[in-house]
């Protein structure tokens, strides 16, 4: 980021953080944590331990990160290297990204910056400008990225509560601050296991590895009696659906099935991972020693905050994570693609001086869209 | 611990502190020595290795109570007569046995509608030795889903990953014998460990030729391995990709890293493969690849991911000559038939 860019970005984020003390909290058994932050233009500092929420403010205000994160993991001494630590347990968390859903929305937000000379250009294999091939791809999110990414959450809890046994008081989601919702599972009996098992757990939630042996379909002599009930719990109750859409057509569709053969019903079980499984990053939940954002803190990505979902169906990023202020700056923007902030519609611009409200600003320098004029 | 009958001590005789029960039985071990009514539980205890040695489940007879002390006591003496032999494939071969022989009388006694204090053993020696919660619902034994994934990720076969399971509001359901099966692999360790605790007890004449034959026993079953030059195809990929000029992913770049270094490669002369990749440092290969060998910061040396890693990471490109293997660190030894 360039040194204009930097402070004015520099100079909001503190503002936020002065001004929004009520939302930014140290979670609980705030000393058994592991805190970490990045400032502009710099590298991860971590192993740090933040007593109150008191310190995290005093930080946040005389360091002014661009990122701050939180361990999930409690440790007896967080504040030593890795090896010494002395894991106890980790709180369970999910990643669900709209980028990972692959959305047909997202060829008409996602963008090329070219590395060599600044260039902003829709989907393309060279900059138009240079010609160079070292491109970033950039994105904005759009309601129904959101959208997508809120179905995933949604059939991510629905298996939380209903196979695993989670309490639904334990599940908290945030909006990551960028892309997508983090979830976090806190005081189950989830917390000790380790990162072989909780592989197992994001195999089962995102429906990888199913056999067909599971649903009934055995390679020699299948039983029709074996095949799942629509009103079966867990996958076979959600396979069953998918299947067979009603009940009417169960008997039908085994028929089918069982004459199709052992390896048909093996590709369709794997095809169905995209759309019955839920798709989180499996790397986070997998990861027991991770630091992960943390709630309140503002994303360096985009400007937003990370906060909590009050009310997760009405829950809308662009209004309620937008906190910044709406102070005129001058900007010099190159944005291909429309965007939507506290309800106020921006863009497109082609490398244009425009005045526009801090937030906006903010979210265009962030993305890499907009200098300061 | 668990309070046993002799019946139950016949069927899980790992659970007896060895000197206390003979002694609580009103024995030594040299009167196994000399009086002719013991001496023939030493050509039983012998016979239980041998059994045990080829893969075999020695079979009990469990009809009178002398039969019962008689079973414990071959146990015990087997024991004794391992410790003595000092022979550690024979010590693997038999706990291995006696785990499938205690779990046959676990599923048996889990699945025994007509008997409550047995299926209540079951379920205690189940939680008390292994910390598996085990509740019987109808036709079921269910187990809380944390429980069970503690156990299940030790088995490689598809059937026992949770998606592939019954599953409801976290508990998984399960048959008796699936129930005992996931812990076969710590019924085995904990009667391995069992034996290596028990002191090694002075030699008496009549265990001499035992121990000896045991000795001889134990030679059939050191298998020499061949070690293969080749790499795995999950490393060779690696390598081929970085010879590519593409950019290795992070996981694919630790992966390579610690897969060489365990073989015995140097830092200096792994460094190198880098050399292609597109954002290429020298500084920061050695310094990962230093902090990698546990050279620097808190001196942990990290190990090559599991193959079940491997492949989480669509990293793994595993051909038959894979089969049977959990590393891509085992390709290297691939045991030949006896020699």
């Amino acid at each position: 980021m360039h040194e204009k860019d930097l402070k004015l970005v520099e100079n909001s984020f503190k503002k936020y953080y002065f001004d929004h003390f009520d939302l930014i909290h140290v979670p609980e058994r705030t000393s058994e944590r592991e805190f970490g932050y990045q400032k502009f233009n710099s590298g991860m500092i971590r192993h740090l331990s933040i007593k109150s929420d008191e310190d995290l403010r005093l930080m946040l205000i005389t360091e002014i990160p661009s990122d701050v994160y939180c361990s999930n993991a409690y440790y007896s001494f967080p504040t030593l290297s890795m090896g010494e630590k002395d894991w106890k347990e980790a709180d369970l968390i999910f990643d669900v990204d709209s980028k990972d859903l692959h959305l047909d929305c997202r060829k008409e937000h996602t963008c090329l910056k070219c590395n060599s000379c600044g260039e902003v250009a829709l989907m393309v294999q060279t900059c138009p400008k240079c010609n160079s091939t070292k491109l970033e791809q950039k994105s904005l999110t759009c309601k129904n990225c959101i959208s997508g990414a809120k179905t995933e959450v949604k059939k991510l809890m629905n298996i939380l509560i209903e196979d695993l046994g989670i309490k639904k008081q334990n599940i908290r989601v945030y909006f990551s601050g960028n892309e997508g919702f983090h979830v976090y599972v806190t005081n189950s009996p989830y917390q000790k296991l380790g990162s072989r098992e909780r592989t197992d757990l994001v195999d089962y939630i995102m429906f990888r590895s199913a056999i067909p042996e599971t649903f009934g379909m055995k390679k020699y002599k299948p039983e029709r009696s074996s095949f799942p009930e629509i009103i079966d719990n867990g996958w076979r109750g959600r396979v069953s659906k998918e299947i067979f859409g009603s009940k009417s057509k169960r008997s039908k569709e085994i028929t089918e099935i069982i004459s199709n053969g052992y390896s048909v019903f093996q590709q369709r079980l794997e095809n169905m991972k995209t759309d019955i499984g839920v798709r989180i990053d499996p790397n986070v939940t997998m990861d027991t020693h991770r630091i992960f954002r943390l709630a309140g803190s503002l994303n360096s990505k985009s400007g937003l905050s990370k906060i909590f979902c009050k009310n997760f169906e009405k829950f809308d990023p662009f209004q309620d994570a937008c906190f910044i202020d709406d102070e005129k700056i001058d900007v010099v923007a190159n944005c291909p693609v429309r965007f939507t902030l506290k309800n106020r519609k921006f863009g497109t611009y082609k490398n244009e001086k425009i005045s526009l409200p801090k937030y906006a600003a903010i979210y265009m320098i962030c993305k890499g869209f907009a200098s300061t004029a | 611990m668990l309070n046993l009958g002799t019946d139950e001590m016949a069927k899980y005789p790992f659970l007896a502190e060895a000197g206390k029960y003979l002694k609580d039985k009103g024995f030594t071990l040299d009167q196994f020595g000399t009086d002719p009514d013991l001496m023939p539980i030493i050509e039983k205890a012998y016979h239980r290795i041998e059994k045990a040695s080829t893969g075999k489940i020695y079979h009990s007879e469990l009809e009178n109570l002398e039969q019962l002390d008689v079973e414990v006591f071959s146990f015990l003496i087997a024991v004794v007569l391992l410790k003595l032999s000092g022979m550690n494939t024979l010590i693997k071969r038999f706990s291995l046995a006696e785990a499938r022989r205690a779990e046959k009388f676990l599923e048996k006694d889990l699945a025994d509608f007509s008997d409550k204090t047995k299926e209540q053993l079951a379920v205690r020696i189940i939680k008390d030795l292994f910390s598996v919660n085990v509740q019987k619902h109808k036709e079921f034994f269910v187990i809380p889903v944390s429980d069970y994934l503690k156990h299940a990720v030790y088995f490689h076969e598809k059937e026992w990953k949770l998606v592939n399971r019954r599953i409801e509001n976290g508990k998984v359901f399960l048959t008796s014998h699936e129930s005992v099966r996931l812990i076969r692999k710590e019924l085995d360790s904990y009667i391995n460990s069992k034996i290596q605790e028990v002191s090694t007890p002075s030699m008496i004449d009549a265990l001499k030729k035992p121990v000896e034959k045991l000795r001889l026993l134990s030679k059939k079953f050191s298998v020499p391995t061949m070690v293969s030059t080749e790499y795995p195809p999950c490393i060779k990929h690696a390598i081929d990709e970085l010879n590519k000029g593409e950019n290795l992913s992070h996981s694919g770049r630790f992966m390579l890293g610690t897969y060489l270094l365990s073989i015995g490669q140097t830092v200096s002369q792994i460094a190198p493969l880098f050399k292609n990749a597109p954002d290429y440092n020298e500084k920061v290969t050695l310094y990962q690849l230093n902090h990698l060998a546990g050279n620097s910061g808190s001196g942990t040396e990290y190990k090559c991911p599991s193959c079940e890693k491997v492949k989480s990471k669509d990293l793994c490109y595993a051909t038959s000559d894979c089969d049977g293997i959990i590393n891509p660190l085992q390709f290297k030894k691939k045991t030949t038939l006896h020699a």
